[in-house]
């Protein structure tokens, strides 16, 4: 066993203890709130990632998953009046709508490439917006609630907290099983090239279509929570504009294509929002400070956290060791200095 | 029926001679840079505000404003540019920029939010209320001016890129950045100028948008933007042409769709847009074959 991996292996052990106590050791409502908030974005975040970190597609219609599973829960609810904890077994349905919608999306989207992709995506994100309004099944403007959960308030962060733990730990997992599996290389291959990818073998279309697939319908899945959570929805917050830019933010932030820079990324931004929107209780004014985060990020940390601290780890590494030689070699009265000494050897991309 | 359909024809060529400015802006700034400037819907929005606190403060007439508002976008335009879009460098420059121009336009719209609130307003001129009678029709005059204001500033855009040195840098730009580098011309010159012109005709748009009498807030500009992408990306991006035609071609049937449809004529946008990219991924006028990742 290598020392990185068992390393690493306690360093999730640990977290995942720390995530596990929390709601126990913080039983504050704000603490919970923003504790399952965190959680619920970084389900959205990883599962972004998993589609647009991995295959370079930069989606900004990923909002049409998450206002689909919530609204199409919420009107099966109401039609078949299901009250209390009955509406968790509509779960697997959002989860459904999620890969059902991103099917034929997909399909369309995945067409064109770059802008001409971005700018479908962000079209059929109008269009869902648009039919939440003005469809008579969605409610229009006074939207939908979901039926009451008799729970007291603790017991209610808490378990909340808890099934979005549960969701996070999967989601998380999945992307980690894609990144290192046959499929992950063939989406990696796809972003760094699609058509010399083509040309090698892969069957471009249906991979990235699968990808889609298991990202919205995660992402449906995280909606359908969120609704049952805040338990009303309307066209604008189902369908927010805001909700895309914020996960790719996260992504950003974190490092596009990595497995554990989404998931730093939502946790760092969604309990610093969460904070500045507390702090300042006005939301335009964190709207702004969301935008010049954001603009932060791109100038100064275009690659991302992930990514660039593994780079000046891994050369700082390198450096120690071909000092650590330079002074073996020294002692021992030998010339292999110039040998030794050169440019570390940074692996780039190493990082995960 | 028929004068209805007249009429409606009417409208879409009159309000298509606006969203063509705008889109022209939109497009022009992609040929250039090669990026999508998300924030263009906001920035119309924007340049309309600039005439309402004109107007309602200094009591400026919203025409003669536009020779402080179109300057001033200009500036801000070049400004965006220099700060935010210039300095992104490397492969992933195109998703780069395209996630800097949206938060610049949440940015833009949260202190539109602080200094304006969120109530819809919208401008108010002698000419906003008065109308002619034009060829059997009651024409507001300000959707007259707009449209031929819209026609003169799109004309010159076109002398300026067809007719000047500078145009001639701007189009050798557009077709190869780096001969144009070879040759001489100042890409980075040309790149600031281009996006803030491109940011410029909002101004004016964005002052016939809001005195055509559909009131706007801050968040109006999502709407927009919605729409002027999909006007580019069916035109094919980059191409100039292209974007007029499609703008009063969908407003036009926009606007005839919603003799029986208001609410969905919306959609007629987005479903257009999905139908040509499913037949022609390139769009109608598209320049050449879908440029490699």
């Amino acid at each position: 066993m290598n020392r990185v991996v068992i390393l690493r292996a306690c360093l999730v052990g640990a977290a995942l203890a720390a995530a596990a106590i929390f709601p126990i050791a913080f039983t504050n409502q704000l603490v919970l709130t923003m504790g399952f908030f965190t959680l619920l974005y970084i389900v959205a975040a990883v599962a972004w990632n998993l589609f647009s970190g991995y295959t370079g597609y930069i989606s900004l219609g990923h909002a049409v998953f998450f206002g689909s599973g919530a609204y199409v829960t919420g009107i099966v609810a109401r039609d078949l009046h299901l009250g209390g904890a009955a509406e968790f077994a509509l779960l697997p349905l959002a989860l459904a709508v999620g890969a059902l919608i991103a099917v034929p999306f997909g399909l369309i989207a995945l067409r064109v490439r770059r802008h001409t992709f971005v700018v479908i995506t962000i079209a059929i994100f109008f269009i869902f917006q648009l039919m939440a309004f003005d469809l008579k099944t969605t409610g229009g403007t006074a939207g939908l609630y979901s039926p009451f959960l008799p729970w007291g308030p603790v017991v209610f962060g808490q378990r909340f907290y808890y099934i979005v733990l549960a969701l996070a730990v999967g989601t998380v997992a999945i992307s980690w099983l894609i990144r290192g599996s046959r499929f992950g290389l063939q989406l990696r291959a796809i972003r760094d090239d699609e058509d010399r990818a083509a040309s090698l073998g892969v069957r471009a279309m249906p991979v990235k279509l699968t990808a889609f697939v298991i990202s919205g319908a995660i992402t449906g899945l995280a909606g359908a929570i969120w609704f049952f959570y805040i338990s009303q929805i309307l066209p604008g917050s189902g369908f927010d504009p805001i909700f895309d830019l914020t996960v790719a933010l996260m992504a950003f932030f974190g490092g596009l294509g990595t497995v554990s820079g989404p998931l730093l990324g939502a946790l760092i931004i969604e309990p610093v929002q969460y904070y500045l929107n507390f702090q300042i209780n006005n939301g335009y004014l964190s709207q702004i400070v969301l935008g010049a985060l954001f603009l932060l990020v791109i100038l100064f940390l275009p690659r991302g956290l992930v990514p660039t601290v593994g780079e000046k780890a891994s050369s700082w590494r390198a450096r120690r060791e071909s000092r650590a030689l330079d002074a073996g070699a020294i002692s021992a009265g030998q010339v292999v200095r110039e040998q030794a000494s050169g440019p570390g050897p940074i692996a780039k991309g190493t990082a995960r | 029926m028929g004068t209805e359909l007249t009429r409606a024809v009417f409208n879409g060529v009159l309000g298509g001679g606006v969203y063509a400015l705008m889109a022209v802006g939109l497009t022009l700034i992609f040929g250039v840079l090669d990026i999508i400037n998300i924030a263009q819907g906001v920035m119309v929005i924007l340049g309309a505000y600039l005439s309402y606190a004109l107007s309602v403060h200094l009591h400026i007439d919203l025409f003669a404003g536009l020779l402080v508002t179109v300057p001033a976008m200009f500036v801000i335009g070049v400004a965006i540019q220099w700060a935010f879009i210039r300095p992104l460098r490397g492969s992933d420059r195109t998703s780069m920029s395209l996630l800097a121009s949206y938060a610049v336009a949440i940015i833009i719209e949260g202190v539109l939010y602080l200094l304006f609130g969120a109530n819809f307003v919208t401008l108010n001129a002698s000419y906003v209320t008065h109308s002619v009678y034009l060829l059997g029709f009651y024409l507001p005059d300000i959707e007259i001016y707009g449209f031929v204001m819209a026609v003169v500033l799109v004309a010159a855009i076109y002398a300026l890129l067809y007719r000047t040195r500078f145009g001639k840098s701007i189009r050798a730009t557009m077709q190869d950045r780096t001969a144009a580098m070879l040759v001489g011309i100042d890409v980075n010159r040309v790149s600031a100028l281009t996006y803030g012109i491109g940011v410029a005709v909002t101004a004016a748009g964005g002052m016939v948008f809001g005195a055509s009498g559909i009131p706007f807030n801050p968040n109006s500009g999502y709407d927009l933007i919605s729409r002027l992408l999909a006007l580019i990306i069916l035109a094919g991006l980059g191409s100039i042409g292209g974007a007029l035609a499609a703008a009063v071609f969908m407003l036009t049937v926009e606007s005839v769709v919603d003799i029986w449809q208001p609410t969905w004529a919306v959609l007629v946008f987005y479903a257009a847009l999905v139908i040509v990219l499913l037949v022609k991924p390139t769009g109608l006028f598209g320049r050449q074959a879908a440029r490699a990742q």
